[in-house]
């Protein structure tokens, strides 16, 4: 099992460097450059701007530049469109809030998907299972850049009960809305997996053994057949994971949480190249991680698999 | 975005038992899925959606394009749904007709989901099928390199090449496809390592028939239907990327739309007396998604031999 | 969504001549005004800001924020016209190249330190040097400062920046050639003061909450970036007791419809109005939707290029592209905001500025269209033989439907097949400044409050011609208004011009469309250039 820790690590410092290569090529691929605006900077102007961010030096030097800058002094450079800040400032102050929301939203989609799941399993083909089915494909396919303003109308316009953006430092009140907007979708996939795999397992005929036993119903379910069906729900959260980090864009345009995912979006049009290179190791990373994580988590559950 | 990793596990699966039962599995198959009725509501649905995307525009009234500039400014009143002034769906916001636009929008999602999966489904079952056949190092190498690609956060590179290479209509179906081949490739990969041992794979590598073509003309073909399953989960999974991308602004250029573009642009007017450029879309948006789904569902399910 | 960023407009005038009397300040609160308990004033932004730090501010949102809490020689009143800031007034030589500045005593920093003519010396020398790299580092080059362009290319040291501190109360400027409107450019953020002692202890982190330390009304408590920007009431500020508003809030917003939905539920006081929002909001909250003259011009550029389209090298196809588009329905029916139709270039409602008489100006718009059909027939253009067009415009949602509609009218009147081409900003500027286009959007700010600065775009030898417009006779009419008594008759000339060779189609002029509460008093809907400092506001109890 370590070794293969070890191993998935190892993966992760080329994955890494291919991300950085492919970033960096296709951002200087890209027309146009981070200090372009509607009227072109003097010549003179532009030439002190390009020596301050080293934009004057070779191709192959800036890359070189940077990934030893990276790697040994965990420096990411400063931000070429916010101009009194570093790239590790824009992470240091954004990544904490995306964290926060994403967490929660992903606490709230396995429990509630799971429980739901669970329950609709349970009673296969009762009213609480067709409603569970119904209710999460619909908030599956709702988009959540309809999902934002449609909560947004209701809880800040017409109830007034909760504010309509902003972070304050994490209060709840402010959580609410963005959890909300980006669980739901996740819920709604992990209940329909839940249910489905669930389904497989009470069928199975070591669960029917148990039953036949006589052992009582919510302890077949909880001792025994629980920890198999959570086998594709776990297989789905690495998907699950990549998903949120992608609609925290959305939580951010909609609900002016000022997490990282405005920036990518930003920063990709300013061509803002030292902020666009930072973001995508930093989400490349977490997503190494998180995979690494959920494949343990998976070897663990599953007595199947040896490593 | 919705799983596919989960499918992908349970695909690779289901393969193996139904190349180890045999051909009468597909049969079977065919009996389920027809005995499974949301899978047949899902395919009326989806040929509903179909016909209307391709025979839409015969029963719309206006040119998809064409502005009615007495109704532009005066939308909330004048460019409502009616049978009468033939804006079966309304106007949207710059005085078009919605239902001519609705259609084209169908047009252009069901497009973009279906080429998108025909590009992921190519390139991951070649990729696969050769990782598979070649074995040893190779097949080492190859797999190594879908994992590490599987790191990457491609809807950021896809948001890139967008910026980089202009929105084009080619490069959202290039990128979308890219994006889950991935998956695709595993699977391929598993189903080959099964196939490769039998008999007449043997007979032809034994006869000399060279590599490449045993793959193309051997192996391919005997992958195709759980391809075609995944293919199918895939699809529903392209059009949410593609809503999301329209959403940023990148997605297809005027007067052409996508349901993404229009969902988007109706969401971001809801607030203003104007509903049906939001709903008219959606139902269809919905409509699409759920058919594919539950068509997808079906199928793998009905190839699921295990009894449930 | 949109992601453009308004560019900042640098304030200059060269008709306005200042007294150089000492008006006392302005904002006078009413004595019978309700004033609301809480004086807080929160408004929305669309995006975070480049920078705060006054010589690199670049941005209009940057700049309102730089206006509150620094404070320059001179301010500017409700209308515009300038008033003391820390100057009280200024003495020029004869010869219109030294200005001598007579600094207030009382000019405190936040930390209680007095405000030195040194700090305008450092301040301005640091924003011309090329260590710090300024995007905004020309603004010193066109104030026309001596050895400013020496300065800014790394020949000369900064010190040899035409500057000097006589005393602590005598600031000196030297220009290299005579500019009248020199204190008008003094309201702009890259010529505030800024501490030495501060820069240097906190290096590039001096701009965050709790180092900076600033000059002007408000002091900076808070910045989350892309979240929100607090100011507070500067207790050491001289005019300290006439400030009303105590804490100022930016928001970042991005959507701008989530603004108005806020804004209706009463979290901000100010927000940008929606693309074709402002009649059915002027009709519900008449007291809160505005919508005053802003100093830009919208057009299409054709591109005129040696290896440009042959089609558009023809005056007559030029013309009836430009007739066709009826100007009343873009901005009666899709923006209705108040905007005005456009035939000629500078905006109507610049200082000095007198209307040219255009001849399709007075034709209706059936006219118009007859004359474009017949123009485009001269040409060689109709149904056997269709015209089509390359339509380029940044991602945006008012440029999107202006486009959409403009698409329309030429395949409408004209039968022309226009294929649109949305791309977004910076792939935009690339396109558009290498003639990668047929047609292309532009939009221009005035830079000052006269006429030139949008004609000067027509000179042949302009940086932002992107047209490539290459006519003689009207670089010749725009050198000679420079020197002119009467400019405006070489304007009227350049205008016509223009309307008869149709380098580019004016479209509409730009207004200021806005919703503020109608508890916020005071707010400069006079200012042409929209500078409004926080200081002159105040807040009333909402009734």
């Amino acid at each position: 099992m370590l070794s293969f820790i070890l191993k998935r690590l190892a993966i992760a410092v080329p994955t890494l460097l291919i991300l950085v290569v492919l970033s960096f090529v296709l951002m200087y691929a890209a027309p146009g450059g981070p200090f372009n605006s509607d009227r072109p900077l003097p010549p003179q102007v532009l030439a002190n701007i390009e020596a301050k961010y080293g934009l004057d030096q070779p191709f192959w030097k800036q890359i070189v530049d940077y990934v030893t800058n990276v790697v040994f002094h965990f420096d990411f450079g400063p931000s070429f469109q916010y101009e009194d800040r570093t790239v590790n400032d824009v992470i240091a102050q954004g990544f904490p809030v995306t964290l926060t929301y994403g967490f929660w939203s992903f606490v709230l989609a396995v429990v509630v998907g799971v429980s739901l799941g669970v329950a609709a399993a349970i009673r296969q083909n009762s009213w609480l299972d067709y409603l569970a089915v119904g209710v999460s494909i619909g908030a599956q396919v709702l988009p959540n850049f309809v999902m934002a303003p449609i909560l947004l109308l209701i809880f800040t316009l017409w109830l007034g009960w909760l504010p309509g953006g902003g972070w304050n430092g994490g209060q709840w009140q402010y959580l609410i809305m963005p959890v909300i907007a980006l669980s739901t979708s996740y819920m709604a996939s992990i209940a329909r997996i839940t249910r489905s795999s669930m389904l497989e397992v009470l069928n199975s005929n070591f669960i029917r053994t148990a039953r036949a036993k006589g052992l009582p119903g919510g302890r077949v379910i909880r001792k025994h057949a629980l920890k198999p069906a959570m086998l594709p729900v776990i297989s789905y959260l690495g998907p699950a994971f990549v998903g949120m980090i992608t609609g925290s864009v959305i939580i951010d345009i909609f609900f002016s949480t000022g997490g990282i995912g405005v920036y990518f979006v930003n920063s990709a049009f300013n061509r803002d190249y030292s902020v666009i290179m930072g973001i995508t190791i930093l989400v490349g990373a977490l997503t190494i991680l998180f995979n690494l994580a959920v494949d343990v988590i998976y070897a663990w559950i599953d007595p199947k698999i040896r490593y | 975005m919705p799983a596919y990793s989960s499918d992908a596990e349970r695909l690779i699966e289901v393969g193996h038992l139904a190349e180890v039962q045999g051909r009468s599995l597909w049969a079977d198959a065919r009996t389920r899925f027809v005995r499974n009725k949301a899978a047949m509501a899902g395919l009326f649905l989806l040929f509903v959606v179909a016909a209307f995307a391709l025979f839409g525009q015969f029963i719309a009234q206006y040119e998809r394009d064409t502005i009615d500039f007495t109704l532009i400014g005066a939308n909330m009143r004048q460019g409502v749904p009616s049978i009468e002034t033939g804006h079966y769906f309304g106007t949207d916001a710059s005085g078009r007709d919605l239902f001519a636009r609705v259609v084209q929008g169908t047009q252009i999602s069901l497009m973009v989901g279906i080429i998108g999966a025909l590009v992921a489904v190519i390139v991951g079952t070649l990729y696969g099928a050769i990782a598979g056949y070649a074995g040893g190092r190779t097949d080492d190498i190859m797999m190594r390199i879908v994992d590490v690609l599987m790191s990457i956060p491609f809807m950021f590179v896809l948001i890139l090449m967008l910026v980089i290479f202009g929105r084009s209509i080619f490069m959202l179906f290039l990128g979308i496809g890219l994006i889950s081949w991935l998956d695709m490739a595993r699977i391929a990969r598993g189903q080959t390592l099964t196939i490769k041992n039998k008999e007449f794979v043997e007979v032809a590598h034994a006869t000399g028939v060279a590599p490449f073509k045993i793959i193309l003309k051997h192996i391919v073909p005997n992958l195709l239907g759980i391809v075609i399953v995944y293919a199918t989960l895939l699809v529903p999974n392209m059009i949410i990327f593609e809503s999301f991308i329209s959403f940023l602004g990148l997605g297809v250029q005027e007067p052409n739309t996508s349901l993404g573009a229009l969902i988007s642009e109706g969401a971001s007017n809801m607030a203003y007396g104007v509903l049906w450029q939001l709903y008219f879309p959606l139902i269809f948006f919905v409509l699409t998604i759920f058919a594919f789904f539950f068509v997808g569902d079906g199928l793998r399910d009905a190839l699921d031999p295990k009894d449930r | 969504m949109t992601f453009t960023r308004r560019h900042l407009m640098a304030s200059t005038a060269a008709l306005m001549v200042l007294s150089g009397t000492t008006a006392i300040a302005q904002s006078e609160v009413p004595a019978d005004a309700n004033l609301a308990a809480d004086q807080t004033f929160t408004y929305r932004v669309g995006d975070e800001s480049p920078s705060i730090d006054p010589g690199k501010v670049e941005d209009v949102d940057g700049s309102d924020v730089v206006r509150d809490l620094f404070e320059g020689l001179y301010n500017q009143d409700a209308d515009g016209n300038l008033v003391p800031g820390v100057a009280l007034d200024h003495t020029v030589s004869d010869d219109g190249l030294t200005y001598t500045f007579n600094l207030r005593e009382d000019a405190m920093w936040s930390n209680g330190e007095p405000v030195t003519a040194g700090d305008f010396v450092y301040a301005w020398k640091r924003a011309a040097s090329p260590e710090l790299a300024s995007p905004y580092s020309w603004f010193i080059e066109l104030m026309s400062i001596e050895n400013a362009s020496a300065v800014i290319a790394g020949e000369m040291e900064p010190d040899a920046l035409g500057v000097t501190a006589i005393d602590d109360t005598t600031l000196e400027v030297k220009l290299s050639t005579p500019l009248p409107y020199f204190p008008q450019m003094l309201t702009h953020g890259t010529t505030f003061p800024v501490l030495q002692s501060n820069v240097e202890e906190f290096g590039d982190a001096w701009t965050q909450p709790g180092n900076m330390v600033s000059n002007g009304a408000y002091v900076l408590t808070e910045l989350v970036p892309g979240e929100r920007t607090v100011r507070e009431r500067n207790e050491m500020y001289w005019d300290n007791e006439n400030t009303t508003i105590e804490r100022v809030v930016k928001l970042v917003v991005p959507d701008e419809n989530v603004a108005l939905t806020r804004y209706l539920a009463g979290e901000l006081d100010r927000t940008d109005v929606p693309a074709g929002q402002f009649p059915r909001l002027s009709e519900e909250y008449p007291e809160q939707a505005i919508s005053v003259p802003e100093a830009c011009s919208y057009y299409y550029m054709f591109n005129l290029r040696e290896n440009g389209p042959e089609e558009l090298k023809d005056e007559r196809v030029r013309n009836a592209l430009s007739l066709a588009v009826d100007r009343d329905i873009i901005v009666d029916a899709v923006l209705a905001g108040g905007q005005k139709p456009a035939y000629y270039f500078s905006h109507w409602a610049t200082a000095g500025f007198e209307e040219p008489e255009i001849a399709a100006a007075s034709m209706t718009q059936e006219e118009r269209n007859a004359r474009a059909v017949e123009l485009l027939e001269e040409a060689g253009y109709g149904s056997d033989n269709p015209l089509t067009i390359d339509l380029v415009y940044n991602t945006n949602e008012s440029h999107k439907s202006v486009a959409i509609a403009v698409s329309q009218m030429w395949k409408q009147t004209l039968g022309v097949e226009t294929t649109l081409s949305n791309q977004e900003w910076q792939t935009f500027l690339d396109a558009r400044g290498s003639g990668d286009f047929d047609v292309a959007r532009g939009g221009w700010c005035a830079d000052y409050n006269e006429a030139s600065t949008f004609l000067d775009l027509m000179q042949s030898g302009s940086g932002y011609n992107d047209s490539k417009y290459v006519n003689e006779e009207v670089d010749q009419l725009l050198a000679d208004a420079k020197t002119s008594e009467t400019p405006n008759e070489q304007y009227t000339q350049v205008e016509q011009i223009i309307a008869e060779e149709m380098p580019i189609i004016p479209i509409y002029h730009y207004a200021a469309v806005d919703m503020l509460s109608d508890q916020i008093e005071n707010w400069p809907v006079n200012n042409f250039e929209q500078n409004w400092y926080s200081k002159d506001l105040y807040k009333i109890e909402s009734e």
